[in-house]
């Protein structure tokens, strides 16, 4: 067998590994599916009336049309936590130290883990969007507008996961690796989401408008309506390759360095 | 490779090693042949586990050259990897899977293939006493069914060479018999063991040849009777029931270390035989009657204390 069949043997059966913990212990994972719901559950149902007639809609059935594209991905967000907290317990506890005395793929730990991150987090998305569509989301894009809200969504996945395998080889216990990714759940509250930018205060609205939430969500948005957005999609993919790129080399050099060969 | 190569299972020249300021290993040097157990023993901080650490791969040494089964640590350690297994002082098992799938995952990374994988598994289990508790998560276990599991993780793949750090460190006597008895069995299977410790009854009674790091350095090297043979000590202890009995006693052997709140009398004495069969006739020609005898060979107690110039119990426990 070459390297890289070996490398794809050695991932596969960490993240079989992954997604028995995730089986095992599903409480993150449901977590992950939890808030989110419950943030549409309160922002349509409760506030709704109020929110929908501020962005310009009559009542709570256009909100949701407006808020939902947005909390899908705090669903995505949400997925950050579980991935750092993995992570984390992996490198603090002494099974890392038997898999680096065997002859094994070194990166297929870390591969595993995204692997693993990303169909869970697939899975809870999906969840938030059925509930957002038994809700009354309605939308009026096509499949292939579908299909590429569905691409960014995925990509935007992969590029918040490596962030969170960063993040969680930072933290020096579990308990760390569970706050630092609040911050990545907590963007989006700060962004287009639940109300357009312009209504915020001036020094919330600049960061609104250029933190990586903001264009993705829009993008989103447009698709689903059916109205999408060049230059917001432009931004998005820039914003999502940059996480990404940041997140894989940041994940790496830590991890090198905590492992050395 | 020639045949002496072919014999050494792990050689060890000069190594060093230091974490900022504080130098660890100071220049020491090992030699463990094929088929046999080799235990680095010491107190706590004297470097074992640095050393276990820097043979199995988990980190770069400062100087010195290293050799596991035949294959530079330095430039090839994945072929150090693919001849070794290690079991930690702290337990490396995946406290969320069972039992099973714990020796399973093991085997997917051996790349043993599904059949072989679970055979191995179940067999496994069934070795280590673990197969009732086979499917129940490891966070559930016992610490000596944890070190089983442990152990038993390692043996997957079937590594020619087994590095145990501490393996019986926070066991109860009863789990710590059947890992010496496990120890026995590799060996007997022709696996060369690598074992740190600090008890030195375990050295004593499991290995073949013995080190004694001390600060960073090997202070002494060789089999246990080497060892002990380093030390004077070897004496026969005389018990009296009365006070005229002990000087009578002392007066026949002559001078004596003599302790005479306990009625006792120290004698020198290599243990054997002959020596005490004359040792009695003496007392016996002068009517002495002896309460009770007991014979005290050195043990590596007496040699920790004479190569390290400090008693044993001091910073190494023995039981």
């Amino acid at each position: 067998m070459t390297m890289l069949t070996h490398a794809a043997a050695d991932s596969a059966t960490m993240l079989r590994r992954n997604l028995r913990h995730a089986l095992r212990y599903p409480s993150l994972t449901i977590g992950g599916i939890m808030m989110p719901v419950l943030i549409l559950l309160l922002f349509v149902g409760v506030f709704g009336n109020t929110l929908g007639a501020g962005v310009g809609g009559a009542a709570k059935d256009d909100y949701i049309n407006y808020v939902a594209p947005g909390i899908i991905l705090m669903a995505i967000a949400s997925g950050c936590m579980a991935t750092s907290v993995s992570v984390c317990m992996d490198m603090t506890e002494g099974i890392v130290d038997r898999f680096r005395t065997m002859a094994i793929s070194r990166s297929s730990l870390l591969t595993g883990h995204v692997a693993g991150s990303m169909i869970q987090t697939v899975l809870s998305t999906v969840a938030v969007i059925g509930v957002a569509v038994a809700m009354g989301l309605r939308t009026s894009g096509g499949v292939l507008d579908w299909l590429a809200a569905a691409g960014l969504m995925l990509l935007l996945t992969f590029a918040l996961t490596w962030v969170a395998v960063t993040l969680g080889l930072l933290a020096k216990n579990p308990e760390g690796a569970s706050n630092t990714p609040l911050i990545i759940q907590f963007l989006p509250f700060l962004s287009s989401t639940i109300v357009p930018t312009e209504s915020m205060p001036a020094g919330i609205r600049w960061f609104a408008e250029y933190q990586p939430f903001t264009p993705i969500i829009e993008t989103v948005r447009g698709l689903l309506l059916g109205t999408p957005n060049g230059r917001d999609a432009a931004a998005s993919l820039a914003w999502c390759a940059g996480l990404a790129v940041a997140g894989y080399v940041l994940s790496k050099i830590i991890f090198n360095r905590k492992a050395p060969r | 490779m020639d045949i002496e190569a072919r014999q050494t299972a792990i050689q060890v020249t000069g190594l060093r090693k230091a974490f900022g300021e504080k130098v660890v290993l100071d220049g020491i040097d090992i030699e463990v042949t094929r088929g046999t157990v080799f235990s680095l023993l010491g107190p706590n901080g004297a470097g074992k586990t640095t050393a276990v650490r820097i043979l199995s791969t988990l980190i770069p040494a400062d100087g010195g050259r290293v050799s596991v089964a035949g294959r530079d640590l330095a430039k090839d350690p994945d072929g150090v990897r693919r001849a070794i297994g290690v079991t930690g002082q702290y337990s490396a098992v995946d406290g969320l899977l069972t039992g099973r799938e714990n020796l399973i995952l093991m085997a997917d990374l051996h790349r043993l293939g599904k059949a072989t994988g679970r055979r191995a598994a179940d067999d496994l289990l069934e070795r280590f006493d673990l197969a009732e508790a086979a499917n129940k998560t490891a966070l559930t276990y016992s610490g000596g069914m944890r070190r089983r599991l442990d152990i038993a993780m390692t043996l997957i793949g079937d590594p020619q060479i087994i590095f145990l750090d501490e393996p019986t460190t926070g066991l109860d006597p009863r789990s710590r018999r059947t890992m010496w008895e496990t120890i026995r069995g590799l060996v007997r299977g022709g696996v060369t063991i690598f074992l740190t410790t600090q008890y030195l009854d375990e050295a004593d009674h499991l290995a073949d040849r013995i080190a004694v790091l001390d600060g960073g350095r090997l202070v002494a090297q060789g089999t246990s009777d080497e060892l002990k043979r380093l030390v004077p000590g070897g004496h026969v202890r005389l018990r009296f029931d009365d006070p005229a009995a002990l000087d009578a006693a002392a007066r026949t052997l002559g001078a004596q270390t003599r302790d005479d709140d306990a009625l006792a009398l120290q004698v020198p004495s290599d243990g054997g035989v002959r020596s005490l069969r004359a040792l009695l006739g003496r007392l016996e020609d002068a009517s002495i009657e002896v309460g009770e005898l007991s014979v005290h060979t050195p043990d590596l107690d007496d040699v920790f204390l004479a190569l390290t110039g400090r008693p044993e119990n001091e910073k190494v426990a023995s039981r």
